[in-house]
């Protein structure tokens, strides 16, 4: 299990963060109830299954939606 | 394409504002319907894009938001062909959201600085022993690291080599630079104002003090109370509910208009973001003073706290016993304080190092035969003269005449709370102190202006003698006081009033009071961040300055004040709306957006009184005005 923290460009709307949860949550190997949209920090924590998925496509999702990455550091959990 | 039309909103914007100028210009000034008409759809055309783009997509991962009603009311509106209201409601989204964005930003702004503090560098030793830039991710523990002036300390770490002066405000609040040398500890974020160091990294990244801090802050802003959680799952249902309702309400009239109508003003947009804005203006007004809140939970039971419990030690008191009062009885005071000096700067009680203080420069002597009597003090011999150090009970013992005078200053000094230490020479007494730990300066004050802030009891729990601990109460104006209690006996009173429906709260050190933090209400630790405090608390004091708990106290009550204010500002906008719908004439699109966006402005800028939020001097009525 991997444990990431992405952080996005700044959040505006708070309807956002229930597109990225859904997005999110809807990526095969990601732990549903570990998914943690944060609004006023503009974060995301995720923990994943690495063999099933990676960083590069969980980013990829959020950023199809609209809402740019920054950066996002992963650890094992 | 997608990201550009996105990026491109500001811009859109603007455009838009222009074609809808340009548009009104052509009806009225050169009454030419044509170029209103054109203008109007190509403003709305445009500015819809990125809008629908947003609705789009939320759509794909399943989601009704604001954007999916926008969109649907806007191609109804072009569809009915009334461009002036599409045009404008259009504009009044884009720009509400441009505004939104910006005020949120003020919002944020404190905790931004705080995170913005931490180091993003480190200058690493290599292999060849040689030091180049890293990014701060990449340093781990045992890494030595070359921290230069005017540069911030990475991580946490222990000095290696070299000197210097740390500015250690960020962490602990004090902002008088710490000196540090060989074997120091020094801690991420701090600045080295003058000096060079090489550190070896003992915690990196999020695990440093400094990190820890961040993290709480960050969480801190985010976290959610019950209120909100509910409000989050209301609104889940509340959009596709309006959308639904729009749908049965063209179904039943077939009035295109009014359907589209109700999807703008039930837009849910200032229930949605009241509460968390005003959750972060007051957690990053409490950064920036000093008072770091665990969330907007603790915001809540905070504001509705009954009783606050005070540790003693180190809590209303600084910790550090000191002389408060002294009577000579003999001729030649420099000769006993000599002696007295001499005899205590053999021993290492608490109460020896404050006498010590109190006398400071001396004549010291040889001290031979020294004898520590258990419970009482010390005998020795100073220059062939018998000196002894200690209470009542040893002066007893040694056959010390207390005479009538001697015995009402005994009286006085106990009932002032102090320690006493009593010095005969040759069986004749000299000198009596009385020792006691010195009050915070100003904590009376907090006191009551904590009372004045609707604070029913504040009770003190030592592990102190009731004597010193009634003083301290007398003295402070405290509802009750209680002495002799170990770490378990405060756990088990606190869990009484508990019990009792109260809500409390206890404010300790954070060491040894960690039960007690963990089970209170609200758990305050007067610290420095240290590990143990951060994750059993729920309020931390930086720089353990007691006035900022008046501070916390009145933040947290406006804040819980400010976040019902913005809950009725949003509840009350859509109640009139959908009231003037229904029973008036003048309602429409257009009015219902302005509105809309206008109350979302009106909780922000209601969030933003909360970071200018400050306690004037010491009158508490100055926070109730708020």
């Amino acid at each position: 299990m991997q444990k990431a923290t992405i952080q996005l460009e700044t959040l505006s709307c708070p309807s956002c963060l229930q597109k990225i949860d859904n997005a999110v949550k809807g990526v095969d190997g990601v732990e549903k109830d570990s998914v943690k949209v944060m609004f006023n920090a503009s974060k995301v924590k995720v923990n994943f299954d690495g063999e099933a998925t990676t960083i590069e496509n969980i980013e990829n999702v959020i950023e199809k939606l609209g809402y740019p990455v920054i950066k996002s550091k992963v650890k094992a959990a | 394409m997608q990201r550009i039309i996105l990026d491109a909103k500001n811009l859109i914007t603007l455009v838009s504002a222009t074609l809808i100028i340009l548009g009104f210009y052509g009806r009225f000034g050169m009454d030419n319907m044509f170029v209103f008409d054109l203008s109007l759809i190509i403003a709305t055309v445009i500015g819809i894009a990125p809008i629908a783009i947003q609705a789009y997509q939320a759509i794909k991962v399943k989601v009704i938001s604001i954007d999916v009603l926008v969109t649907i009311a806007v191609i109804g509106a072009l569809l009915i062909q009334n461009y002036e209201e599409s045009a404008i409601v259009t504009f009044l989204f884009l720009f509400g959201s441009y505004l939104e964005q910006r005020t949120l930003k003020r919002t944020r702004s404190a905790i931004k600085e705080l995170t913005e503090m931490a180091p993003e560098s480190a200058l690493k030793q290599n292999a060849a022993g040689e030091f180049e830039e890293v990014d701060v991710d990449d340093v781990d523990e045992g890494d030595v690291l070359l921290v230069k002036t005017g540069a911030k300390i990475p991580v946490d770490g222990t000095v290696l080599t070299g000197e210097g002066h740390i500015n250690e405000a960020s962490i602990t609040g004090e902002s008088v630079p710490v000196s540090k040398m060989n074997g120091s500890e020094v801690f991420a974020g701090t600045i080295l104002e003058n000096g060079t160091i090489q550190i070896e990294a003992d915690r990196v990244g999020e695990d440093t003090t400094f990190g820890q801090i961040i993290e709480l802050v960050e969480e801190a802003q985010d976290s959610k109370s019950e209120a909100e959680r509910f409000i989050d799952r209301f609104s889940k249902y509340y959009t596709p509910a309006v959308l639904v309702l729009g749908f049965i309400v063209w179904l039943f009239t077939s009035n295109v208009e009014l359907a589209i109508t109700v999807l703008v003003l039930g837009c849910p947009g200032a229930l949605v973001i009241g509460v968390p804005v005003s959750n972060v203006a007051g957690i990053g007004n409490g950064a920036r003073n000093g008072v770091l809140l665990k969330g907007s939970e603790v915001i809540n039971d905070f504001s509705n706290v009954d009783t606050i419990l005070f540790d003693k030690t180190g809590t209303l008191t600084i910790g550090n016993p000191e002389v408060a009062e002294k009577e000579f009885y003999g001729e030649d005071m420099d000769e006993v304080l000599g002696y007295l000096a001499s005899v205590e700067r053999e021993s290492d009680h608490p109460l020896a190092k404050a006498v010590l203080q109190d006398i400071g420069p001396t004549n010291f002597s040889v001290v031979d035969e020294t004898e520590v009597v258990k419970g009482g003090g010390i005998i020795a011999k100073v220059e062939g003269r018998r000196v002894a150090v200690g209470n009542v009970a040893l002066m007893e013992k040694e056959n010390v005449e207390l005479n009538e005078r001697v015995r009402k200053d005994l009286e006085r000094f106990e009932k002032n709370g102090n320690s006493l230490v009593l010095t005969a020479v040759d069986g004749v007494l000299q000198v009596l102190m009385g020792i006691r730990d010195q009050i915070r300066p100003g904590v009376k004050e907090d006191l009551q202006n904590l009372k004045k802030l609707g604070v029913k009891n504040l009770v003190v729990l030592s592990g102190d003698n009731q004597g010193t601990v009634d003083a301290v109460a007398g003295e402070l104006g405290l509802t009750e006081a209680y002495g002799h209690m170990l770490p378990e006996d405060k756990s088990a009173h606190l869990e009484k009033l508990q019990s009792e429906g109260q809500i409390v709260a206890f404010v300790g050190d954070g060491v040894n009071d960690s039960p007690s933090l963990a089970l209170a209400d609200i758990g305050i630790a007067m610290g420095t961040g240290t590990d143990v405090a951060i994750e059993t608390s729920d309020v931390i004091l930086v720089n353990s300055d007691f006035s900022r708990l008046t501070h916390a106290l009145g933040l947290t009550k406006s804040t819980a004040r400010n976040m019902k204010q913005n809950i009725i500002i949003a509840v009350g906008v859509v109640l009139v709306l959908l009231t003037a719908l229904l029973f008036s004439d003048w309602m429409n699109m257009t009015i219902g957006m302005l509105v809309h966006e206008l109350s979302i402005l009106a909780v922000i800028f209601n969030a933003m009184r909360l970071m200018i939020y400050r306690r004037r001097g010491k009158n508490a009525n100055a926070a109730e005005t708020f």
